[in-house]
Protein backbone atom coordinates (compact mmCIF):
# COMPACT_ATOMS: atom_id res chain seq x y z
CA UNK A 1 0.00 0.00 0.00
CA UNK A 2 1.55 3.20 -1.19
CA UNK A 3 1.43 6.58 0.47
CA UNK A 4 -1.14 7.65 -2.15
CA UNK A 5 -3.43 4.77 -1.22
CA UNK A 6 -3.14 5.68 2.44
CA UNK A 7 -3.96 9.32 1.78
CA UNK A 8 -6.91 8.33 -0.40
CA UNK A 9 -8.22 5.92 2.23
CA UNK A 10 -7.91 8.56 4.93
CA UNK A 11 -9.84 11.08 2.79
CA UNK A 12 -12.56 8.55 2.01
CA UNK A 13 -12.92 7.67 5.69
CA UNK A 14 -13.14 11.36 6.59
CA UNK A 15 -15.83 11.75 3.92
CA UNK A 16 -17.78 8.82 5.31
CA UNK A 17 -17.54 10.28 8.82
CA UNK A 18 -19.01 13.60 7.65
CA UNK A 19 -21.81 11.82 5.79
CA UNK A 20 -22.57 9.82 8.93
CA UNK A 21 -22.64 12.98 11.04
CA UNK A 22 -24.89 14.69 8.48
CA UNK A 23 -27.28 11.76 8.44
CA UNK A 24 -27.45 11.56 12.22
CA UNK A 25 -28.19 15.30 12.25
CA UNK A 26 -30.88 14.88 9.60
CA UNK A 27 -32.58 12.24 11.71
CA UNK A 28 -32.11 13.81 15.15
CA UNK A 29 -32.23 17.61 14.78
CA UNK A 30 -35.42 19.28 16.00
CA UNK A 31 -36.53 21.49 13.11
CA UNK A 32 -36.25 21.97 9.38
CA UNK A 33 -33.57 24.69 9.62
CA UNK A 34 -31.25 22.63 11.79
CA UNK A 35 -31.79 19.60 9.58
CA UNK A 36 -30.92 21.68 6.50
CA UNK A 37 -27.77 22.80 8.26
CA UNK A 38 -26.76 19.17 8.91
CA UNK A 39 -27.66 18.08 5.43
CA UNK A 40 -25.93 20.77 3.40
CA UNK A 41 -22.86 21.56 5.50
CA UNK A 42 -21.82 18.10 6.61
CA UNK A 43 -22.78 16.29 3.41
CA UNK A 44 -21.11 18.79 1.11
CA UNK A 45 -17.91 18.52 3.07
CA UNK A 46 -18.27 14.73 3.11
CA UNK A 47 -18.71 14.70 -0.66
CA UNK A 48 -15.66 16.96 -1.00
CA UNK A 49 -13.51 14.52 0.97
CA UNK A 50 -14.91 11.57 -0.99
CA UNK A 51 -14.22 13.28 -4.31
CA UNK A 52 -10.69 14.17 -3.21
CA UNK A 53 -10.08 10.58 -2.09
CA UNK A 54 -11.34 9.18 -5.38
CA UNK A 55 -9.43 11.76 -7.46
CA UNK A 56 -6.15 10.57 -5.90
CA UNK A 57 -6.90 7.01 -7.04
CA UNK A 58 -8.16 7.47 -10.62
CA UNK A 59 -4.74 8.38 -12.00
CA UNK A 60 -6.24 10.42 -14.84
CA UNK A 61 -6.41 14.19 -14.75
CA UNK A 62 -9.53 14.35 -16.94
CA UNK A 63 -11.49 11.98 -14.70
CA UNK A 64 -10.27 13.77 -11.57
CA UNK A 65 -11.45 17.07 -13.08
CA UNK A 66 -14.86 15.55 -13.83
CA UNK A 67 -15.11 14.47 -10.20
CA UNK A 68 -14.25 18.02 -9.13
CA UNK A 69 -16.95 19.44 -11.44
CA UNK A 70 -19.44 17.01 -9.91
CA UNK A 71 -18.64 18.38 -6.49
CA UNK A 72 -18.94 21.99 -7.65
CA UNK A 73 -22.34 21.30 -9.25
CA UNK A 74 -23.61 19.61 -6.11
CA UNK A 75 -22.39 22.57 -4.04
CA UNK A 76 -24.27 25.05 -6.25
CA UNK A 77 -27.52 23.10 -6.38
CA UNK A 78 -27.54 22.06 -2.74
CA UNK A 79 -26.84 25.55 -1.43
CA UNK A 80 -29.65 26.99 -3.55
CA UNK A 81 -32.15 24.23 -2.77
CA UNK A 82 -31.28 24.66 0.92
CA UNK A 83 -32.14 28.37 0.65
CA UNK A 84 -35.36 27.55 -1.20
CA UNK A 85 -36.51 25.05 1.44
CA UNK A 86 -35.63 27.44 4.28
CA UNK A 87 -37.41 30.40 2.65
CA UNK A 88 -40.49 28.32 1.92
CA UNK A 89 -40.55 27.14 5.53
CA UNK A 90 -40.13 30.75 6.76
CA UNK A 91 -42.95 31.95 4.51
CA UNK A 92 -45.16 29.11 5.69
CA UNK A 93 -44.59 30.33 9.22
CA UNK A 94 -42.38 27.54 10.55
CA UNK A 95 -40.73 28.97 13.67
CA UNK A 96 -37.07 28.12 14.32
CA UNK A 97 -36.67 25.78 17.27
CA UNK A 98 -35.55 27.23 20.60
CA UNK A 99 -34.33 25.37 23.61
CA UNK A 100 -37.44 24.94 25.77
CA UNK B 1 -23.80 -9.09 -6.42
CA UNK B 2 -22.65 -6.57 -3.88
CA UNK B 3 -24.16 -4.98 -0.82
CA UNK B 4 -24.87 -1.91 -2.95
CA UNK B 5 -27.02 -3.96 -5.33
CA UNK B 6 -28.98 -5.45 -2.43
CA UNK B 7 -29.48 -1.98 -0.96
CA UNK B 8 -30.63 -0.44 -4.27
CA UNK B 9 -32.88 -3.35 -5.26
CA UNK B 10 -34.37 -3.40 -1.77
CA UNK B 11 -34.89 0.37 -1.63
CA UNK B 12 -36.95 0.53 -4.84
CA UNK B 13 -40.04 -1.40 -3.60
CA UNK B 14 -39.84 0.39 -0.21
CA UNK B 15 -39.83 3.80 -1.93
CA UNK B 16 -42.65 2.67 -4.24
CA UNK B 17 -44.71 1.65 -1.22
CA UNK B 18 -44.00 4.89 0.63
CA UNK B 19 -44.93 6.92 -2.47
CA UNK B 20 -48.22 5.12 -2.92
CA UNK B 21 -49.33 4.36 0.64
CA UNK B 22 -49.12 7.85 2.14
CA UNK B 23 -52.17 10.11 2.35
CA UNK B 24 -50.05 13.22 1.89
CA UNK B 25 -49.75 13.99 -1.81
CA UNK B 26 -46.60 16.10 -1.34
CA UNK B 27 -44.94 13.19 0.40
CA UNK B 28 -46.05 10.87 -2.40
CA UNK B 29 -44.42 13.10 -5.03
CA UNK B 30 -41.18 13.44 -3.02
CA UNK B 31 -40.90 9.67 -2.68
CA UNK B 32 -41.67 9.29 -6.37
CA UNK B 33 -38.76 11.60 -7.27
CA UNK B 34 -36.48 9.80 -4.81
CA UNK B 35 -37.43 6.52 -6.44
CA UNK B 36 -36.51 7.92 -9.86
CA UNK B 37 -33.05 8.90 -8.62
CA UNK B 38 -32.43 5.51 -6.95
CA UNK B 39 -33.65 3.85 -10.15
CA UNK B 40 -31.04 5.86 -12.09
CA UNK B 41 -28.35 4.30 -9.86
CA UNK B 42 -29.89 0.87 -10.46
CA UNK B 43 -29.66 1.42 -14.25
CA UNK B 44 -26.00 2.29 -13.86
CA UNK B 45 -25.46 -0.92 -11.88
CA UNK B 46 -27.24 -2.88 -14.63
CA UNK B 47 -24.79 -1.50 -17.25
CA UNK B 48 -27.47 0.70 -18.81
CA UNK B 49 -25.89 4.19 -18.76
CA UNK B 50 -28.17 5.39 -21.57
CA UNK B 51 -31.23 4.65 -19.47
CA UNK B 52 -29.66 6.06 -16.31
CA UNK B 53 -29.20 9.43 -18.03
CA UNK B 54 -32.77 9.58 -19.32
CA UNK B 55 -34.21 8.34 -16.03
CA UNK B 56 -32.44 10.98 -13.96
CA UNK B 57 -33.41 13.80 -16.32
CA UNK B 58 -36.89 12.72 -17.45
CA UNK B 59 -38.10 10.01 -15.06
CA UNK B 60 -37.19 11.94 -11.93
CA UNK B 61 -36.66 15.51 -13.20
CA UNK B 62 -39.31 16.34 -15.78
CA UNK B 63 -41.99 13.95 -14.48
CA UNK B 64 -41.30 15.09 -10.91
CA UNK B 65 -41.66 18.76 -11.81
CA UNK B 66 -44.91 17.98 -13.66
CA UNK B 67 -46.28 16.43 -10.47
CA UNK B 68 -45.07 19.30 -8.31
CA UNK B 69 -46.70 21.88 -10.61
CA UNK B 70 -49.97 19.95 -10.56
CA UNK B 71 -49.80 19.85 -6.76
CA UNK B 72 -49.47 23.62 -6.71
CA UNK B 73 -52.64 23.95 -8.75
CA UNK B 74 -55.46 25.13 -6.60
CA UNK B 75 -58.49 22.97 -6.15
CA UNK B 76 -56.98 19.51 -6.41
CA UNK B 77 -59.27 17.13 -4.61
CA UNK B 78 -57.90 15.57 -1.42
CA UNK B 79 -57.66 11.77 -1.33
CA UNK B 80 -61.05 10.12 -1.21
CA UNK B 81 -61.91 7.37 1.22
CA UNK B 82 -60.09 4.10 0.51
CA UNK B 83 -61.67 1.13 -1.24
CA UNK B 84 -63.81 -1.18 0.94
CA UNK B 85 -61.93 -3.73 2.98
CA UNK B 86 -63.21 -6.77 1.14
CA UNK B 87 -62.24 -5.32 -2.23
CA UNK B 88 -58.78 -4.49 -0.91
CA UNK B 89 -58.20 -8.04 0.32
CA UNK B 90 -59.36 -9.51 -2.99
CA UNK B 91 -57.08 -7.12 -4.88
CA UNK B 92 -54.14 -7.91 -2.62
CA UNK B 93 -54.60 -11.63 -3.29
CA UNK B 94 -54.84 -11.05 -7.03
CA UNK B 95 -51.78 -8.80 -7.04
CA UNK B 96 -49.65 -11.24 -5.07
CA UNK B 97 -50.78 -14.05 -7.38
CA UNK B 98 -49.78 -12.08 -10.48
CA UNK B 99 -46.44 -11.13 -8.91
CA UNK B 100 -45.75 -14.79 -8.16
CA UNK B 101 -46.76 -15.64 -11.73
CA UNK B 102 -44.27 -13.13 -13.18
CA UNK B 103 -41.62 -14.38 -10.75
CA UNK B 104 -42.21 -17.98 -11.88
CA UNK B 105 -41.98 -16.90 -15.52
CA UNK B 106 -38.67 -15.15 -14.80
CA UNK B 107 -37.31 -18.22 -13.03
CA UNK B 108 -38.34 -20.37 -15.99
CA UNK B 109 -36.31 -18.32 -18.46
CA UNK B 110 -33.41 -20.22 -20.05
CA UNK B 111 -30.21 -19.82 -18.03
CA UNK B 112 -28.25 -18.77 -21.11
CA UNK B 113 -30.63 -16.59 -23.07
CA UNK B 114 -29.46 -15.89 -26.60
CA UNK B 115 -30.97 -12.39 -26.73
CA UNK B 116 -30.63 -10.22 -29.80
CA UNK B 117 -27.28 -8.75 -28.77
CA UNK B 118 -25.21 -10.99 -31.05
CA UNK B 119 -27.37 -10.12 -34.03
CA UNK B 120 -27.07 -6.38 -33.38
CA UNK B 121 -23.30 -6.54 -32.80
CA UNK B 122 -22.84 -8.58 -35.99
CA UNK B 123 -24.64 -5.99 -38.12
CA UNK B 124 -23.16 -2.98 -36.29
CA UNK B 125 -20.65 -2.15 -39.10
CA UNK B 126 -23.56 -1.70 -41.53
CA UNK B 127 -25.59 0.60 -39.27
CA UNK B 128 -23.33 3.63 -39.60
CA UNK B 129 -22.84 4.10 -35.84
CA UNK B 130 -20.64 2.37 -33.28
CA UNK B 131 -22.95 2.36 -30.27
CA UNK B 132 -25.38 -0.57 -30.19
CA UNK B 133 -28.27 1.23 -28.46
CA UNK B 134 -28.16 4.10 -30.97
CA UNK B 135 -27.95 1.56 -33.80
CA UNK B 136 -31.10 -0.17 -32.52
CA UNK B 137 -32.96 3.10 -31.96
CA UNK B 138 -32.24 4.78 -35.29
CA UNK B 139 -31.40 2.03 -37.70
CA UNK B 140 -32.34 -1.53 -36.77
CA UNK B 141 -35.62 -0.56 -35.10
CA UNK B 142 -35.98 2.95 -36.51
CA UNK B 143 -39.62 2.17 -37.12
CA UNK B 144 -40.31 2.04 -33.37
CA UNK B 145 -38.62 5.37 -32.82
CA UNK B 146 -40.63 6.92 -35.67
CA UNK B 147 -43.88 5.73 -34.09
CA UNK B 148 -42.70 6.95 -30.69
CA UNK B 149 -42.35 10.43 -32.16
CA UNK B 150 -45.97 10.12 -33.31
CA UNK B 151 -46.93 9.32 -29.71
CA UNK B 152 -45.06 12.42 -28.49
CA UNK B 153 -46.80 14.65 -31.04
CA UNK B 154 -50.20 13.23 -30.08
CA UNK B 155 -49.48 13.74 -26.37
CA UNK B 156 -48.31 17.32 -26.76
CA UNK B 157 -51.39 18.12 -28.85
CA UNK B 158 -53.59 16.72 -26.08
CA UNK B 159 -51.77 18.74 -23.41
CA UNK B 160 -51.83 21.94 -25.48
CA UNK B 161 -55.57 21.58 -26.03
CA UNK B 162 -55.81 22.87 -22.46
CA UNK B 163 -53.36 25.73 -22.89
CA UNK B 164 -54.96 29.14 -22.48
CA UNK B 165 -55.92 30.62 -25.83
CA UNK B 166 -54.20 33.88 -26.82
CA UNK B 167 -57.32 35.93 -26.11
CA UNK B 168 -58.01 34.33 -22.73
CA UNK B 169 -54.47 34.77 -21.49
CA UNK B 170 -54.08 37.30 -18.73
CA UNK B 171 -53.06 40.42 -20.58
CA UNK B 172 -50.27 41.92 -18.52
CA UNK B 173 -48.64 39.15 -16.60
CA UNK B 174 -44.94 39.37 -17.16
CA UNK B 175 -42.83 37.41 -14.74
CA UNK B 176 -43.24 39.77 -11.83
CA UNK B 177 -40.08 39.15 -9.83
CA UNK B 178 -41.62 39.88 -6.46
CA UNK B 179 -44.67 37.62 -6.57
CA UNK B 180 -42.60 34.55 -5.80
CA UNK B 181 -39.78 34.87 -3.26
CA UNK B 182 -38.05 31.79 -4.67
CA UNK B 183 -37.65 33.21 -8.16
CA UNK B 184 -34.45 35.28 -7.75
CA UNK B 185 -32.68 32.26 -6.26
CA UNK B 186 -33.79 29.98 -9.07
CA UNK B 187 -32.67 32.69 -11.48
CA UNK B 188 -29.16 32.48 -10.01
CA UNK B 189 -29.22 28.70 -10.37
CA UNK B 190 -30.44 28.99 -13.97
CA UNK B 191 -27.73 31.51 -14.85
CA UNK B 192 -25.09 29.18 -13.43
CA UNK B 193 -26.41 25.93 -14.84
CA UNK B 194 -28.19 26.54 -18.14
CA UNK B 195 -25.02 27.24 -20.20
CA UNK B 196 -23.50 24.05 -18.82
CA UNK B 197 -26.69 22.13 -19.53
CA UNK B 198 -26.66 23.24 -23.18
CA UNK B 199 -23.01 22.20 -23.45
CA UNK B 200 -23.74 18.78 -21.90
CA UNK B 201 -26.71 18.26 -24.23
CA UNK B 202 -24.55 18.98 -27.27
CA UNK B 203 -21.85 16.66 -25.98
CA UNK B 204 -24.35 13.84 -25.36
CA UNK B 205 -25.79 14.26 -28.85
CA UNK B 206 -22.37 14.09 -30.47
CA UNK B 207 -21.29 11.16 -28.32
CA UNK B 208 -24.36 9.04 -29.13
CA UNK B 209 -22.82 7.78 -32.36
CA UNK B 210 -20.14 5.80 -30.56
CA UNK B 211 -20.88 5.72 -26.82
CA UNK B 212 -23.83 6.00 -24.41
CA UNK B 213 -25.69 9.18 -25.30
CA UNK B 214 -27.82 10.35 -28.19
CA UNK B 215 -30.95 12.26 -29.09
CA UNK B 216 -33.12 11.18 -26.17
CA UNK B 217 -30.50 11.82 -23.52
CA UNK B 218 -29.57 15.19 -25.01
CA UNK B 219 -33.22 16.21 -25.29
CA UNK B 220 -33.92 15.13 -21.72
CA UNK B 221 -31.06 17.23 -20.36
CA UNK B 222 -31.98 20.19 -22.57
CA UNK B 223 -35.62 20.05 -21.44
CA UNK B 224 -34.46 20.09 -17.82
CA UNK B 225 -32.57 23.31 -18.57
CA UNK B 226 -35.64 24.76 -20.28
CA UNK B 227 -37.89 24.03 -17.31
CA UNK B 228 -35.29 25.55 -14.96
CA UNK B 229 -35.29 28.71 -17.09
CA UNK B 230 -39.09 28.90 -16.97
CA UNK B 231 -39.07 28.48 -13.20
CA UNK B 232 -36.53 31.31 -13.07
CA UNK B 233 -39.06 33.58 -14.75
CA UNK B 234 -38.28 33.20 -18.43
CA UNK B 235 -41.35 33.23 -20.64
CA UNK B 236 -42.43 29.72 -21.59
CA UNK B 237 -42.60 29.04 -25.34
CA UNK B 238 -46.00 30.14 -26.57
CA UNK B 239 -47.76 27.12 -28.11
CA UNK B 240 -49.72 29.48 -30.35
CA UNK B 241 -46.59 30.95 -31.91
CA UNK B 242 -45.97 29.68 -35.40
CA UNK B 243 -42.25 29.12 -34.73
CA UNK B 244 -43.01 26.90 -31.72
CA UNK B 245 -45.49 24.82 -33.69
CA UNK B 246 -43.00 24.39 -36.53
CA UNK B 247 -40.35 23.43 -33.99
CA UNK B 248 -42.61 20.71 -32.61
CA UNK B 249 -43.08 19.00 -35.96
CA UNK B 250 -39.54 19.70 -37.22
CA UNK B 251 -38.02 16.53 -35.73
CA UNK B 252 -40.82 14.08 -36.56
CA UNK B 253 -41.21 15.73 -39.98
CA UNK B 254 -37.52 15.38 -40.82
CA UNK B 255 -37.61 11.77 -39.67
CA UNK B 256 -40.69 10.96 -41.82
CA UNK B 257 -39.06 12.64 -44.80
CA UNK B 258 -35.80 10.72 -44.45
CA UNK B 259 -37.79 7.52 -43.86
CA UNK B 260 -39.99 8.02 -46.92
CA UNK B 261 -37.47 9.23 -49.52
CA UNK B 262 -36.11 5.69 -50.25
CA UNK B 263 -39.61 4.76 -51.44
CA UNK B 264 -39.11 6.97 -54.51
CA UNK B 265 -36.08 4.91 -55.48
CA UNK B 266 -38.10 1.73 -55.07
CA UNK B 267 -36.51 0.81 -51.77
CA UNK B 268 -37.98 0.17 -48.32
CA UNK B 269 -39.17 2.69 -45.77
CA UNK B 270 -36.33 3.79 -43.46
CA UNK B 271 -33.67 2.20 -45.66
CA UNK B 272 -30.59 4.37 -45.54
CA UNK B 273 -28.68 4.46 -48.86
CA UNK B 274 -25.24 2.87 -48.79
CA UNK B 275 -22.65 5.10 -47.15
CA UNK B 276 -25.24 7.64 -46.03
CA UNK B 277 -26.37 5.95 -42.83
CA UNK B 278 -24.17 7.92 -40.46
CA UNK B 279 -24.96 11.34 -41.98
CA UNK B 280 -28.69 10.66 -42.04
CA UNK B 281 -28.74 9.24 -38.51
CA UNK B 282 -26.94 12.29 -37.15
CA UNK B 283 -29.29 14.61 -39.07
CA UNK B 284 -32.33 12.81 -37.67
CA UNK B 285 -30.85 12.90 -34.18
CA UNK B 286 -30.20 16.64 -34.25
CA UNK B 287 -33.75 17.32 -35.46
CA UNK B 288 -35.23 14.91 -32.90
CA UNK B 289 -33.24 16.38 -30.00
CA UNK B 290 -34.64 19.81 -30.75
CA UNK B 291 -38.26 18.68 -31.06
CA UNK B 292 -38.23 16.25 -28.12
CA UNK B 293 -36.80 18.93 -25.83
CA UNK B 294 -39.43 21.44 -26.99
CA UNK B 295 -42.17 18.83 -26.49
CA UNK B 296 -41.02 18.06 -22.95
CA UNK B 297 -40.89 21.77 -22.08
CA UNK B 298 -44.41 22.28 -23.46
CA UNK B 299 -45.69 19.46 -21.26
CA UNK B 300 -44.99 21.82 -18.42
CA UNK B 301 -48.39 23.35 -17.71
CA UNK B 302 -48.67 26.99 -18.68
CA UNK B 303 -49.38 29.36 -15.85
CA UNK B 304 -52.76 30.91 -16.35
CA UNK B 305 -54.27 27.56 -17.23
CA UNK B 306 -57.82 27.61 -15.96
CA UNK B 307 -60.39 25.06 -15.03
CA UNK B 308 -63.93 25.51 -16.20
CA UNK C 1 -27.44 -13.38 -9.71
CA UNK C 2 -27.48 -9.56 -9.84
CA UNK C 3 -29.95 -9.44 -12.74
CA UNK C 4 -32.33 -11.72 -10.86
CA UNK C 5 -32.10 -9.48 -7.79
CA UNK C 6 -33.12 -6.39 -9.77
CA UNK C 7 -35.78 -8.35 -11.64
CA UNK C 8 -37.38 -9.39 -8.33
CA UNK C 9 -37.20 -5.78 -7.21
CA UNK C 10 -38.99 -4.84 -10.44
CA UNK C 11 -41.69 -7.44 -9.80
CA UNK C 12 -42.20 -6.05 -6.28
CA UNK C 13 -42.51 -2.46 -7.57
CA UNK C 14 -44.92 -3.68 -10.26
CA UNK C 15 -47.09 -5.54 -7.71
CA UNK C 16 -47.24 -2.59 -5.30
CA UNK C 17 -48.18 -0.21 -8.11
CA UNK C 18 -50.78 -2.64 -9.49
CA UNK C 19 -52.43 -2.88 -6.07
CA UNK C 20 -52.43 0.87 -5.49
CA UNK C 21 -53.68 1.80 -8.96
CA UNK C 22 -56.94 0.07 -8.00
CA UNK C 23 -57.14 1.06 -4.34
CA UNK C 24 -55.86 4.66 -4.34
CA UNK C 25 -58.71 7.08 -3.84
CA UNK C 26 -57.39 10.06 -5.79
CA UNK C 27 -56.38 10.50 -9.37
CA UNK C 28 -52.89 11.90 -8.68
CA UNK C 29 -51.76 8.78 -6.86
CA UNK C 30 -53.31 6.63 -9.56
CA UNK C 31 -51.08 8.46 -12.07
CA UNK C 32 -48.02 7.93 -9.85
CA UNK C 33 -48.98 4.26 -9.61
CA UNK C 34 -49.25 4.00 -13.40
CA UNK C 35 -45.76 5.49 -13.66
CA UNK C 36 -44.34 3.01 -11.17
CA UNK C 37 -46.13 0.17 -12.94
CA UNK C 38 -44.10 1.05 -16.01
CA UNK C 39 -40.97 1.46 -13.88
CA UNK C 40 -41.31 -2.10 -12.59
CA UNK C 41 -41.62 -3.43 -16.13
CA UNK C 42 -38.55 -1.44 -17.25
CA UNK C 43 -36.54 -2.88 -14.37
CA UNK C 44 -37.51 -6.45 -15.31
CA UNK C 45 -36.69 -5.83 -18.99
CA UNK C 46 -33.25 -4.33 -18.37
CA UNK C 47 -32.41 -6.99 -15.78
CA UNK C 48 -33.17 -9.67 -18.37
CA UNK C 49 -31.06 -7.82 -20.95
CA UNK C 50 -28.11 -8.06 -18.57
CA UNK C 51 -28.13 -11.87 -18.47
CA UNK C 52 -26.48 -13.09 -21.70
CA UNK C 53 -22.85 -13.97 -21.03
CA UNK C 54 -21.82 -12.76 -24.49
CA UNK C 55 -22.73 -9.18 -23.61
CA UNK C 56 -25.67 -6.92 -22.96
CA UNK C 57 -28.69 -7.14 -25.21
CA UNK C 58 -29.18 -3.57 -26.51
CA UNK C 59 -32.72 -4.13 -27.83
CA UNK C 60 -34.48 -3.99 -24.43
CA UNK C 61 -32.32 -0.96 -23.60
CA UNK C 62 -33.65 0.88 -26.64
CA UNK C 63 -37.17 -0.26 -25.74
CA UNK C 64 -36.89 1.09 -22.19
CA UNK C 65 -35.32 4.33 -23.41
CA UNK C 66 -38.30 5.03 -25.67
CA UNK C 67 -40.57 3.67 -22.94
CA UNK C 68 -39.44 6.29 -20.43
CA UNK C 69 -40.11 9.10 -22.89
CA UNK C 70 -43.51 7.67 -23.80
CA UNK C 71 -44.31 7.32 -20.11
CA UNK C 72 -43.55 11.00 -19.44
CA UNK C 73 -45.82 11.90 -22.38
CA UNK C 74 -48.60 9.74 -20.97
CA UNK C 75 -48.08 11.31 -17.53
CA UNK C 76 -48.23 14.86 -18.92
CA UNK C 77 -51.40 13.95 -20.78
CA UNK C 78 -52.96 12.30 -17.72
CA UNK C 79 -52.06 15.25 -15.47
CA UNK C 80 -53.57 17.71 -17.97
CA UNK C 81 -56.75 15.64 -17.98
CA UNK C 82 -56.70 15.39 -14.17
CA UNK C 83 -56.39 19.16 -13.80
CA UNK C 84 -59.30 19.54 -16.21
CA UNK C 85 -61.33 16.90 -14.39
CA UNK C 86 -60.82 18.48 -11.00
CA UNK C 87 -61.32 21.99 -12.32
CA UNK C 88 -58.08 23.34 -10.90
CA UNK C 89 -56.71 26.79 -11.49
CA UNK C 90 -53.03 27.22 -12.08
CA UNK C 91 -51.24 30.47 -11.56
CA UNK C 92 -47.99 31.85 -10.29
CA UNK C 93 -48.90 31.89 -6.64
CA UNK C 94 -51.71 32.73 -4.31
CA UNK C 95 -51.77 36.40 -5.13
CA UNK C 96 -55.48 36.22 -5.87
CA UNK C 97 -55.57 38.88 -8.55
CA UNK C 98 -57.00 36.82 -11.30
CA UNK C 99 -60.71 37.36 -11.32
CA UNK C 100 -63.53 35.93 -9.34
CA UNK C 101 -64.17 32.68 -11.16
CA UNK C 102 -61.67 30.62 -9.21
CA UNK C 103 -63.73 30.94 -6.06
CA UNK C 104 -66.50 29.02 -7.79
CA UNK C 105 -64.32 26.25 -9.14
CA UNK C 106 -65.91 22.88 -8.65
CA UNK C 107 -64.28 20.20 -6.59
CA UNK C 108 -62.11 22.37 -4.39
CA UNK C 109 -60.79 21.00 -1.18
CA UNK C 110 -62.13 22.11 2.18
Amino acid sequence: MSLLDLASAALLLAGAAFFLAGTVGLLRFPDVYARLHALTKADNLGLGFTVAGLALEVGDVAVALKLGITWALVLVSSSISCQLVARTAMNAGVRPWRRP
Amino acid sequence: MTALDVLLAGALPVLAWRALATDDLHEAVVFFIALGLVAALAWARLDAPDIALVEAAVGAGVTGSLFVTTLRARGLRPPASPAPRRARIALAVLTIASALGIGAALAALPAEPPGLGELVRASLPETGVQHTVTAVLLNVRGYDTLLEMAVLVAAVLAVLARAPSPSARPAARPAAPDDDPARPLIAVLARLLVPGIILVAGYLLWRGAFAPGGAFQAAAVLAGGGILAILAGRRAPDPHARAVRRGLVFGPGAFVLIAAVPLIAGRHVLEYPEGWAKVLIVAVEVALTFSIALTLVLFFPASGEKGT
Amino acid sequence: MTPLLYASSGVAVFAIALYRIFTAGDVLRKIIAANLLGGGVFLILVAIARRPAAGIDPVPHALVLTGIVVSVSATACALALARRLEGTTLDDGDDGDDGSDDTEVAGRGP
